[in-house]
């Protein structure tokens, strides 16, 4: 009986964000004030910059046991940092390339446009996320990344 | 070793209705490092501050972590408290267990769960963190004000009138915004101009305050304290100072232009002043109407003003640019009305005799295209029956705008009232879904118009609005009665819902200043910090922050004004340290980093090894992720506390 509990307990992804400090981590506050309810699998790093987000970090995540890396950042135009977010997506778009290369799918590291007035959007692509990565199951990084290696 | 305390807050039930404080509290106390950990009902509050600081003393604590509310509300306060207990403030995290935790999850066991992670990570933070201190930077004691309304006249007068130079930058011809429009103002019926003309001449005549009208921000570089901005102004051709607004220059012009002061009820020509208490009080030429000026086509204004008038005009002048150095910025952008065209039932813009409000404030004003009468567009005559449409395409989330005005209410009381003073038999009916009528005075006034004779209230929605036998049919619910209604009316007037300035966004984005859902400026805090953007050093003043009448406007002006004062009462201000930093044994001195760098704090010295201007870097932490060979780091935030914190989550 507790064996067959045991087996059809859902698997809960760890998910590490990266918000940045002036669009979504204020978007995911709003999400808080709006009462906006939405998985906890996430646990957040507030950054100046998505720019900050230096893609060794994610692969440092991911290694040490993430299932996946939510990263947010500013709608185009609009970084606090005239442009760090385009930086973040340039690093980003090379990240997935190395991603593959290392056999991990794409859908565990996943980049975002969360405005400060977007709590629910926040809520919705964190809801998303959790639910792919929860589909896609535990990522071993011994073994998926050694096995390529 | 650090020797931690950490505080969690319960935040009244806010946080320990849905989170264990005692679970949280038990756990934080076995981290590494941590010496004692203490919940309290209110941690922000007297009782709250001193069980921090008192424990600080006790435990001899050199770090803490308050596991509270989120850090955009109470971060500084923490930060004092931390300070005034003897540590260096940069010793100091916030969790936030609270918008990012108890608020949205339901389950107490998985809120508890991401409480202590998030917890733990501050905890690991902390305990890497270094002590700073603020770094001192001079304040320039100059303000912009963008927009030249009755909130950017106010805000300007107050920061001028406190001795400090103001430029007021006004994208048209003249200062007055959108109240040099209104005919009365709401609830004592005194004359707009009356109010705002002396205070626009006041702005004109202030040593303190440079007006730029036909201006446009173009460029805000630099932060608090110190932003250089670039003004763009359009050439008048006419020399404001010289022009003593005699108008032949307009007499001699032949192109006639529909007069966008009045809405295209009256005509102006190419060369014009917006109305006649205009300031400065000076022509303008319309560049984009005239009949051409690269090459010159008519030029009849131009001998015209040398025959007759002060020969002020210059048919060759250039746009100037205006290079800014300010240590405020004020953005006081306005309103403009909800494209009622899109309102379809109400026939705007296909029947000529349904109009918004504020075509109807200028047909009600002495100065306006009819001169106070009221009279259909459609054939000058008095209207008998008149519609009053309150909440057009407001409280619409579906298909126009979701939030009220929330001055509609009151102006539509004042415009039934009006009608009914100039037309004594006429018949007034007021469409209404409730009536919004918070404010001094506001109330009795709404009651006096609902008790004028000839004037009738009715609950409900307007269906369709169309035209049969030269009348207006309007079809709508009396949702009292139960009954549909038909009124055969002659005008139909809209109340239109108010919409940021289209030039809002555009201007947000120079500013780095964030707008909500809607497109007003937002807030950093509607309690907090009401006046003021999340981006220090920008205020916010009227319409453009979101829709209000002119009192609260103007008590918000002031309000900006005397944050901008207090900024401006010191001739420094401190920064936050938390910028980068070269390790300079790792630098190779590739510059990838000055490449990236959106402020140019980096260089490279004599030794070619990155150097960073503390003064200018704004700790995006960009470069950093681009260092190649790991060389830059940013204080606080270094790569190996950002590792600590992803261990700390998926541990």
């Amino acid at each position: 009986m507790i064996a067959a509990i045991e087996v059809e307990k859902r698997f809960e992804p760890k998910i590490v964000g990266f918000l940045c400090r002036w669009c979504s981590y204020a978007g995911a506050d709003l999400a808080g004030t709006s009462r906006i309810k939405y998985p906890p699998n996430i646990n957040a790093i507030r950054v100046n910059c998505s720019g900050r987000v230096d893609p060794t970090l994610v692969l440092k995540a991911l290694a040490s046991g993430a299932d996946g890396v939510f990263i947010a950042g500013c709608h185009p135009g609009d970084c606090h940092y005239t442009n760090g977010n385009i930086k973040t997506l340039r690093r980003f778009k090379l990240l997935q390339k190395m991603l593959d290369q290392f056999g991990i799918e794409r859908e565990r590291v996943r980049l975002e446009w969360v405005s400060a007035s977007e709590g629910e959007r926040y809520a919705r692509v964190v809801k998303g996320m959790t639910e792919d990565v929860r589909s896609l199951g535990p990522l071993n990084w011994k073994r998926t990344v050694e096995a390529v290696a | 070793m650090k020797r931690v305390g950490v505080f969690v807050c319960h935040c009244g039930l806010n946080i320990a209705g849905n989170v264990n404080i005692k679970e949280v509290v038990d756990k934080a106390g076995k981290q590494q490092d941590v010496v004692f950990a203490i919940d309290h009902k209110y941690l922000c509050s007297e009782p709250g501050q001193a069980l921090i600081k008192d424990s600080i003393r006790q435990h001899n604590l050199d770090a803490i972590v308050v596991a509270a509310c989120s850090p955009a509300m109470h971060e500084p306060t923490f930060k004092t408290i931390a300070q005034l207990s003897g540590l260096n403030r940069y010793n100091c995290e916030i969790a936030n267990i609270r918008e990012q935790s108890s608020w949205v999850h339901d389950d107490v066991g998985e809120a508890t769960a991401k409480a202590h992670i998030t917890v733990r990570q501050s905890i690991r933070k902390v305990r890497l963190n270094e002590p700073l201190q603020p770094i001192t930077v001079p304040v320039t004691r100059k303000v912009l004000v963008i927009g030249g309304g009755i909130a950017g006249i106010r805000a300007a007068l107050d920061v001028a009138n406190g001795g400090y130079q103001v430029y007021l930058v006004e994208k048209s011809g003249t200062i007055g915004g959108r109240m040099a429009q209104l005919s009365e103002t709401f609830p004592t019926l005194d004359c707009s101009t009356c109010i705002l003309g002396p205070l626009m001449v006041e702005v004109y005549r202030h040593p303190n305050i440079k007006l730029l009208r036909l201006s446009k921000v173009e460029d805000v570089k630099g932060y608090i304290g110190n932003f250089k901005v670039r003004v763009r102004q359009e050439p008048a051709y006419v020399d404001e100072a010289k022009c003593n607004a005699c108008g032949e220059c307009a007499k001699a012009c032949p192109a006639q232009v529909p007069n966008e002061f009045d809405f295209g009820l009256t005509w102006r020509k190419a060369i014009y002043t917006p109305f006649a208490q205009a300031v400065p009080p000076a022509y303008v030429l319309d560049a984009k109407n005239c009949l051409g000026l690269l090459p010159q086509a008519c030029g009849e204004c131009k001998k015209a003003c040398d025959k007759f008038g002060t020969s002020c005009m210059d048919l060759d002048a250039w746009p100037r640019i205006h290079d800014l150095e300010v240590g405020a910025i004020i953005a006081s952008t306005g309103y403009e009305l909800y494209d009622a065209t899109k309102l379809t039932e109400y026939g705007y813009g296909i029947f000529p005799d349904v109009m918004t409000s504020l075509e109807f404030e200028r047909m009600l004003s002495a100065s306006g295209p009819t001169t106070g009468e009221i009279k259909r567009p459609s054939d000058g005559q008095t209207p008998r029956e008149i519609v009053f449409i309150q909440c057009a395409g407001q409280r619409e989330p579906e298909t126009a705008l979701p939030y009220c005005s929330k001055i509609c209410c009151m102006y539509t009381a004042r415009h039934a009232m009006m009608f009914r003073h100039k037309v004594p038999d006429g018949q007034a009916y007021v469409f209404y879904m409730d009536i919004r009528a918070g404010g001094k005075g506001y109330e009795e006034f709404v009651k006096r118009c609902q008790e004028e004779k000839g004037l009738l209230y009715l609950r409900g929605r307007v269906a369709k609005v169309y035209e049969e036998n030269g009348k207006l049919i309007v079809k709508g619910v009396d949702t009292l009665s139960g009954k549909t209604v038909q009124i055969n009316a002659d005008l139909v007037v809209l109340a239109v819902g108010m919409i940021p300035s289209s030039e809002s966004h555009e201007l947000a984005s120079k500013l780095k200043a964030s707008l909500d859902a809607n497109g007003f400026f937002s807030e950093a805090h509607p309690k907090l910090r009401p006046l003021e953007s999340p981006t220090a050093g920008i205020f916010l003043a009227g319409a453009g922050q979101s829709p209000k009448d002119i009192p609260e406007t103007v008590a918000q002006a002031s309000g900006a004004a005397s944050k901008v004062l207090g900024l401006l009462s010191s001739p420094t201000l401190e920064r936050e340290p938390t910028v980068a930093q070269v390790v300079g044994e790792l630098c190779s001195g590739c510059g990838i980093c000055l490449s990236l760098c959106p402020y140019d704090a980096l260089s490279l010295n004599a030794e070619k090894i990155a150097e960073v201007s503390e003064a200018l870097c704004e700790g995006c932490g960009t470069c950093i992720a681009s260092c190649p060979s790991g060389a830059l780091t940013l204080r606080n935030l270094t790569d190996e506390q950002m590792v600590a914190m992803i261990e700390a989550i998926v541990e």
